[in-house]
């Protein structure tokens, strides 16, 4: 079993290969086994597979973010809202319409993306930070949908969704939802790997790495714009859909701005433009509010007025973090693997 | 009709408010290139730290208000130093979240020491509400406006005539033309972020007079975003103007869409509007236009 000490590729498809070698081929399966495995030791403890879920569906959330903010280099502060249509879309049709849980995931996910491409028009004309503050406006209306539009969505009260189902099995507890949303992120993450490697895909680097140039060959700018909007709500869509059927009542709380930001941070975290960072990006902001929560009740023993101002401490750190980060590791944990991987791909010999 | 003119002048009121914070906006993006998103926070923690001083120490408003700011333009620059300053030459995303990530530090902070329920400054301003002309304004509302005002003022004198105004002015016109000449870029952008915390700061303290203070003060930094961009990120009547608009939108869909949608139109109504004026103008009303090139 050959470890790769070096770039030998001679084609194309070699460079762009998912599998590069036989190695990662091992090292997937192996992880494979592992995620497989894990809820079956785990049975017991309802909290950390919740915590795993949880994890899971942001990873699928995050990738669509990435798609369309580090792959196509169009911020959104509009995530979080995107996946509350996808959710509530999911949840109206299960709820009212009596459909499969299988088409409404995916017809979800093609209503998330049809309004996301409506909120994507503005792209034609806006770039930069008016953008950002174009899809600050789409978060700010669709949550204002959410809250008002009380036929379909419940209002403030919420809306109450039942469980996935496939074929007669019902997903209803932490254990057996764990493996839907594995089966759903495993997908996600080869669909969006394929994505990224296709004409699109490049188009998309081509707009963000710079879009005159990009048109100048002959990139229809617009139209791909609206593509990448469209594959990311898509993800989003079918993120939300798949936490209306795990969590049960969906609110419009569940789908507020501070959900958008926190995916933009997820992406950030993990690294701009690249699958693994968005994974790695949404494990590790899932878990920093979980390990703040485990940290704090040791401490809450000993000071119990922590207790009160817990919440106030856990977002300073959050936003501590975030900002020791972005000094420290701009290009993100996915730049720091890399930069580990090459350290022991020539170790010892790495000069 | 009374009705009408009452919410008018209350959008007024609120408009001049927020034409303050859009200022600070478009200051530190003028010389930095940076969209502060904790400017909310720091209208926060001036509007609390004024309060405590008058409230627990029992200074006058006066010499708390004064001090208070001071205490303001040291946190802009210590924000500045510390957290802003490695960043520079980081793509525009990083810096953003960056100020993000600074909200929700100074939100966590703020509310470890002043805790979570509203608090209410004693009445500063006589409380007998003034009638002009057969309508009733409360004399709080005059003071805003007036703060406001004289605020505006003074910075659009500040950016003209003064020393550290017009080399602001050069950075943020380029910023390596201006360093040739000689001016010391980091200063600049010292002097920008401490402006800005000021002018939330003055914000903070004008809101918590009115409103009270509590956490959701920091939601005004996300109201503030469509003044700013509908104005034009980097200019500065752009800013008064976008903050005036959007406190009047605010009032007048207050009075004529909640009725309809049985309230909150009042958020929703500034960003579509913004949507609408963006497509028409990408640039904001008086925004300048980049024109680039491959």
């Amino acid at each position: 079993m050959a470890i790769k000490c070096g770039v030998f590729k001679t084609t194309y498809e070699e460079d762009s290969a998912i599998w590069q070698t036989k190695v990662s081929k091992f090292w997937i399966a192996l992880l494979l086994i592992v995620l497989i495995a894990f809820p079956f030791v785990f049975q017991g403890s309802r909290y950390l597979l919740y915590v795993c879920n949880s994890v899971l569906i942001a990873v699928i959330a995050a990738i669509g973010l990435n798609i369309l903010t580090g792959f196509t280099g169009q911020i959104s502060l509009g995530h979080g809202a995107f996946m509350g249509v996808g959710a509530y879309a999911s949840g109206y049709l299960m709820t009212h319409l009596g459909m499969p849980f299988i088409v409404c995931v995916v017809v979800a996910g093609c209503v998330t993306a049809i309004v996301g491409m409506i909120f994507g028009i503005p792209s034609l004309r806006l770039k930069g930070l008016y953008l950002a503050i174009a899809t600050l406006a789409a978060q700010v209306i669709l949550e204002f949908v959410f809250v008002r539009w009380r036929a379909v969505t419940g209002g403030s009260q919420g809306m109450l969704v039942p469980p996935a189902q496939i074929g007669g099995f019902a997903f209803d507890s932490d254990f057996k939802f764990y493996f839907l949303a594995l089966a759903f992120t495993l997908m996600a993450v080869l669909i969006a790997k394929n994505i990224v490697r296709t004409k699109s895909g490049r188009a998309f680097m081509a707009i963000r790495d710079r879009y005159i140039s990009a048109e100048i060959i002959g990139v229809p700018i617009f139209q791909y714009k609206l593509i990448s909007f469209g594959i990311s709500s898509f993800f989003a869509g079918v993120a939300g859909s798949l936490w209306a059927h795990y969590i049960g009542i969906i609110t419009p709380e569940h789908f507020n701005v501070m959900i958008s930001i926190q995916y933009l941070s997820m992406i950030i975290i993990g690294g701009l433009g690249s699958i693994y960072g968005s994974i790695m990006g949404a494990v590790f902001m899932t878990l920093l509010p979980e390990v703040l929560r485990l940290i704090s009740g040791l401490f809450s023993n000993q000071y119990p007025i922590l207790v009160n101002i817990f919440g106030a401490i856990r977002e300073g750190i959050f936003g501590l973090v975030i900002i020791l980060f972005l000094i420290f590791e701009p290009d993100g944990l996915a730049a720091r693997w890399k930069t580990i991987q090459n350290y022991w791909k020539l170790w010892p010999f790495s000069y | 009709m009374e009705s009408i003119i009452q919410s008018l002048i209350s959008g007024i009121v609120v408009g001049s408010i927020y034409a303050l914070i859009a200022l600070g906006f478009v200051l530190i993006y003028k010389s930095t290139a940076v969209i502060n998103f904790a400017q909310g926070e720091l209208l926060m923690f001036g509007a609390y730290l004024c309060l405590t001083l008058v409230v627990v120490l029992k200074i006058p408003f006066w010499i708390a208000f004064v001090s208070t700011l001071i205490a303001a333009a040291l946190v802009g620059l210590l924000l500045e130093r510390l957290f802003l300053r490695p960043m520079i030459g980081e793509p525009a995303i990083s810096i953003i979240m960056l100020t993000i990530g600074l909200a929700s530090f100074l939100k966590g902070i703020i509310h470890v020491i002043w805790g979570s329920e509203t608090l209410v400054y004693p009445s500063i301003f006589p409380t007998e509400p003034l009638n002009i002309g057969g309508i009733v304004v409360s004399q709080v509302y005059l003071y805003s406006v007036f703060f406001a005002v004289i605020c505006l003022i003074l910075f659009n004198v500040f950016f003209r005539f003064s020393r550290s105004g017009i080399a602001m002015r050069a950075v943020a016109n380029d910023q390596q033309a201006a360093q040739s000449m000689g001016i010391s870029i980091k200063k600049i952008f010292a002097i920008a972020w401490a402006i800005a915390a000021v002018v939330a700061g003055v914000g903070g303290i004008l809101i918590g007079n009115i409103n009270g203070v509590n956490a959701s003060l920091g939601s005004f930094g996300l109201k503030v975003f469509p003044a700013v961009i509908l104005g034009g990120l980097d200019s500065i009547p752009g800013a008064i103007l976008g903050g005036f608009i959007i406190g009047i939108l605010e009032a007048l869909s207050g009075i004529y869409l909640d009725p309809v949608f049985e309230g909150g139109s009042k958020e929703v109504v500034p960003f579509i509007v913004l949507v609408v004026v963006l497509m028409i103008r990408p640039y904001g009303l008086f925004g300048t236009e980049e024109i680039e090139k491959v």
